[in-house]
């Protein structure tokens, strides 16, 4: 067994792609642990943490960190996997070139909108070619400063045009699923989100009561700040209001501040569209009661929310309450449902810097669900749909079928999600868990009150 | 504004490779963007430049002043007119005779032959320091390789009909051994006196006679006939030629054809109306606050410099690299000198380089295939503001020439103004050894965006 690190400069690779060569390193045979990522801080003290010998590196090198029997081998395999990773984006028959820019690619040909999904850090250059292209922008990236954020929203304002985001996990437009996006139904209802797993929950169970969407436009979590000023928001709404198909908006909003909740308060009751408000946070509701008031708003019946329970075992609850969440919004429901335990949102900053979505690189989770021990109770998201893991289970399902805690799992899907939501809760169950489509009502199960 | 909601949206993406095909995975029609971090260390004055409200305004206003500028030949006048006392000018940024490189030092000690400065090669050395030493640029002027301007030579003289402004070159003495290239021999200094006492009464009367000829209507012909104005002029020379050769005869009967020979035998003899044009424009956009522009490359054969617009006439130095290039009969890359002259303001209008693409018959310069030069081109639109609406590439379906260099863009592609160049030995005396491309140093972009982002 044989260390082998190598730092290459020049070369850049997203955080997903680069896990995808993670793991396909990982699975060759002989090669014990494979960590191909940017050598961000995160990344390189990661290398670190697992024995590897990592020198300083510049965050814009790409690190590689092999320990395998034959690691010259790994390398190789590195090589070939990094080069049909460039393969991909090469030149066409054309010969030309892609676009290196935002502003190039507009230049290039038509386009309505922009996903910005480079490191956050970035994302302003990119997002600020939206705009002055008059283009409307989804930031998807997180860690964007709420100084960048106000100046585009700004600009976007002046322009007429929407920012969704910074942070916007999920957005849907014209039935295009932008980011982590579920597969709806058309139907009626148009979300305007400060939050994206918030806005995936509430339009999964709308889907589930057999009630689809117009679109599900994202404004980041800041939008209400006093900063921002609700502007994103405003303009969501308005464009949401001027949509024939929109026949009710759901707005999910974080708790705002004053100015900004008078300003987009003004605006709401001043459209010609029905707006049911779900106010997210401490006094306010919580998502599952949300969708209810939504389906009583478009005279729905509200369902039971399905929920599926193990072959075997009962829920005897009551130990340490830890909730191991991808998503923010959810993790917080969570937590506030729940009044007790621990809970750790790994879709935050922290987490995520240098490194794929929890929604698509399940190992820190997993990390943390081995060290769960007996009688602990564990209370965790699965979210499915476009971009998220193509099957959370097959990883998750074993490793909650080997440990010692209870598992409660609030899925989040659609019936038409690529991953199947009834595939995915019944290998849940299979290995053991308990599984809700509702989140809140998981909460309620693991803190022992459903 | 609620377009965006009718149809399903046309998704540019730009970061994860996942994202992008999540929607194409739904039919979504998507354009990928093929994105890198920015140069390292430009992160905090990239996100500070870029959101100055001034730049999107700013640069707009720069580049069509530089697209929009009309250079226009209107004469030759003496440098002399032009310039204080005592002053030699040279190409580049500014730079000393203790720092200069042989060519420079060898342009420098034939000027002081030629002015009657000094008696040989030790004496002008030894003299030197007794005229000043200013960079073209300070005084509207450019000039080619060592760029050396001293009192008695004679200047193209350019206006911009549209903005006004005035711009002057020297006169091209042709190929091989010639004082730009550093050569002060017998038989540099005779060509110098001629074109003193003939060349310049000449061009002067024959120009009196034409009026002003339309350098922007020459140079946009010359790049549909293969020229791309800084390593091939043979289109815009004898497009000039043409203008000028029945105006000379009537001017000077007697001189006419020596003078018209002279201006045949040397292909280039268009590049320094076509840098003084290229100055006229450049110069149009100067000056404009939070523009980030380019507005001037220039090297003096040790420093590569630039100058941006928003940032007055600040120079931004870093090395002069060693082009890589082709060579002259047994010359080598061991004889070359570090990059020099003025002529990167054909690069900094979008000519020269910039417009590879139009200039099959020299793809020798940038790797052989005509693919590479059409590579080199399409890469500048990557840098660059705008197409030029006047200079077009029939090559790329008369795409405009990619054209205003923004140094944010630079810093965030990593990709440099590709520069066609001359290459003068580094021998004093030597000339010319060859001709390529050369990369500018990546500091002097860096090091202007630092202070566009400090001057907020």
């Amino acid at each position: 067994m044989s260390d082998l690190v190598l730092l290459r400069r020049g070369v850049y690779h997203d955080s997903v792609s680069l896990m995808r060569v993670s793991s396909s390193l990982s699975a060759l045979p002989g090669v014990q642990v494979a960590v191909v990522a940017m050598a961000t801080d995160l990344n390189v003290g990661l290398a670190r943490d697992l024995g590897f010998d990592v020198p300083d590196a510049d965050p814009s090198a790409l690190l590689a960190a092999i320990r395998a029997d034959d690691a010259d081998s790994a390398a190789a395999e590195l090589d070939r996997l990094l080069e049909a990773l460039s393969a991909r984006s090469a030149p066409g028959e054309a010969a030309q070139a892609p676009p290196r820019t935002t502003r190039a690619a507009a230049r290039s040909r038509p386009a309505d909108l922009v996903l910005v999904s480079v490191p956050g850090e970035h994302a302003f250059a990119e997002a600020m070619d939206a705009l002055e292209a008059g283009l409307h922008v989804m930031v998807f990236s997180d860690g964007v400063s709420l100084e960048q954020e106000v100046a585009l929203k700004r600009l976007a304002d002046e322009r007429g045009l929407l920012v969704m985001g910074p942070d916007c996990g999920t957005a849907v437009v014209a039935g295009a699923g932008l980011g982590f996006a579920n597969v709806l139904k058309p139907g009626p209802v148009g979300v305007v989100a400060a939050s994206g797993t918030g806005a995936q929950q509430v339009t999964c169970l709308l889907d589930l009561a057999g009630v689809g969407v117009t679109h599900v436009l994202g404004v980041g979590g800041r939008d209400l700040s006093a900063e921002v000023g609700g502007l994103a928001t405003i303009r969501a709404l308005r464009m949401l209001d001027e949509d024939p198909g929109t026949e009710l908006i759901v707005l999910i909003s974080k708790p705002p501040s004053a100015e900004a909740a008078a300003a987009v308060e003004e605006v709401a009751s001043s459209l010609r569209t029905p707006v049911v408000r779900a106010l997210l946070g401490d006094t306010g509701t919580d998502l599952t009661a949300a969708t209810g008031e939504a389906l009583r708003a478009l005279g729905r019946p509200v369902p039971q929310w399905p929920s599926w329970t193990p072959p075997a075992g009962s829920f005897t609850g009551g130990g340490p309450l830890r909730g191991l969440y991808a998503g923010g919004t959810l993790c917080e429901e969570a937590r506030r449902i729940a009044g007790r335990g621990e809970f750790t949102d790994f879709g935050d900053d922290t987490y995520t810097r240098g490194r794929a979505h929890p929604l698509i690189d399940p190992s820190l989770r997993l990390e943390a669900l081995g060290r769960c021990r007996a009688g602990d109770v564990v209370l965790m998201d699965v979210v499915l749909g476009h971009a998220a893991d193509p099957d959370p289970a097959a990883r998750l399902a074993p490793a909650i079928a080997a440990g010692p805690a209870q598992v409660v799992v609030a899925l989040v899907g659609s019936d038409g999600d690529p991953q199947g939501l009834r595939r995915q809760a019944e290998a849940l169950t299979r290995a053991g868990a308990w599984v809700f489509a509702s989140n809140a009502q998981a909460a309620r199960f693991a803190k022992g009150t459903a | 504004m609620t377009e965006l909601l009718s149809a399903p949206p046309r998704v540019i993406t730009v970061g994860a490779a996942l994202l992008e095909e999540a929607l194409a995975a739904q039919a979504i029609e998507t354009i990928p963007v093929s994105w890198r971090p920015p140069l390292p260390g430009t992160e905090d004055a990239l996100a500070a430049v870029l959101a100055d409200p001034r730049r999107a305004a700013a640069n707009a206003t720069a580049v069509r002043r530089l697209t929009s500028a009309a250079p226009q030949l209107v004469g030759v006048r003496r440098a002399s007119e032009l310039l204080p006392g005592r002053t030699f000018l040279h190409a580049g940024p500014p730079i000393t005779w203790e720092r200069a490189s042989g060519p420079l030092r060898g342009a420098l000690i034939g000027a002081m032959l030629l002015e009657g400065l000094a008696a040989d090669e030790a004496e002008a050395e030894r003299r030197i320091g007794t005229v000043t030493l200013e960079p073209c640029h300070h005084h509207r002027m450019v000039g080619p390789m060592a760029g050396v301007v001293s009192p008695s030579m004679w200047m193209l003289e350019v206006r911009d009909a549209e903005h006004g402004g005035s711009a002057y070159c020297s006169l091209n003495e042709g190929l091989g051994k010639v004082l730009r290239y550093g050569a002060y021999g017998p038989e540099v200094l005779e060509r110098l006196r001629w074109m003193e006492e003939v060349l310049g009464p000449v061009l002067a009367a024959a120009l009196a006679r034409t009026g002003p000829i339309d350098l922007r209507g020459i140079i946009a012909q010359a790049l549909q006939m293969g020229d791309e104005l800084h390593n091939r002029n043979r289109a815009a020379t004898s497009l000039l030629l043409r203008e000028l050769a029945p105006a000379i005869v009537e001017a000077a009967p007697e001189q006419a054809a020596a003078v018209l020979r002279f201006i045949n035998s040397n292909d280039h003899f268009f590049l320094n109306a076509g840098m003084a044009a290229s100055k006229a424009c450049a110069d149009a956009a100067r000056g404009i606050p939070g523009s980030t522009m380019v507005v001037a490359m220039a090297r003096n054969g040790t420093d590569f410099g630039i100058q941006v617009s928003g940032l007055g006439d600040r120079w931004f130095t870093g090395p002069a690299g060693v082009p890589d290039g082709l060579y002259l009969g047994a010359y080598g890359p061991a004889d070359a000198n570090p990059d020099i002259g003025d002529s990167t303001i054909t690069e900094t209008c979008g000519l020269g380089g910039f417009a590879m693409a139009a200039a099959p018959a020299i793809v020798r310069f940038v790797g052989g295939e005509v693919a590479d030069a059409v590579n080199a081109t399409r890469s500048m639109y990557e840098i660059t503001l705008a197409e030029h609406p006047a200079y077009q590439i029939p090559g790329l379906d008369f795409r405009g020439a990619p054209v205003g260099i923004d140094v944010t863009l630079v810093a965030r592609t990593g990709i440099l103004p590709v520069v066609n160049t001359g290459i003068a030995g580094r021998v004093a005396g030597t000339g010319q050894v060859g001709a390529g491309l050369v990369k500018p140093p990546v500091e002097a972009f860096t090091a202007a965006l630092t202070a566009l982002a400090e001057a907020l």
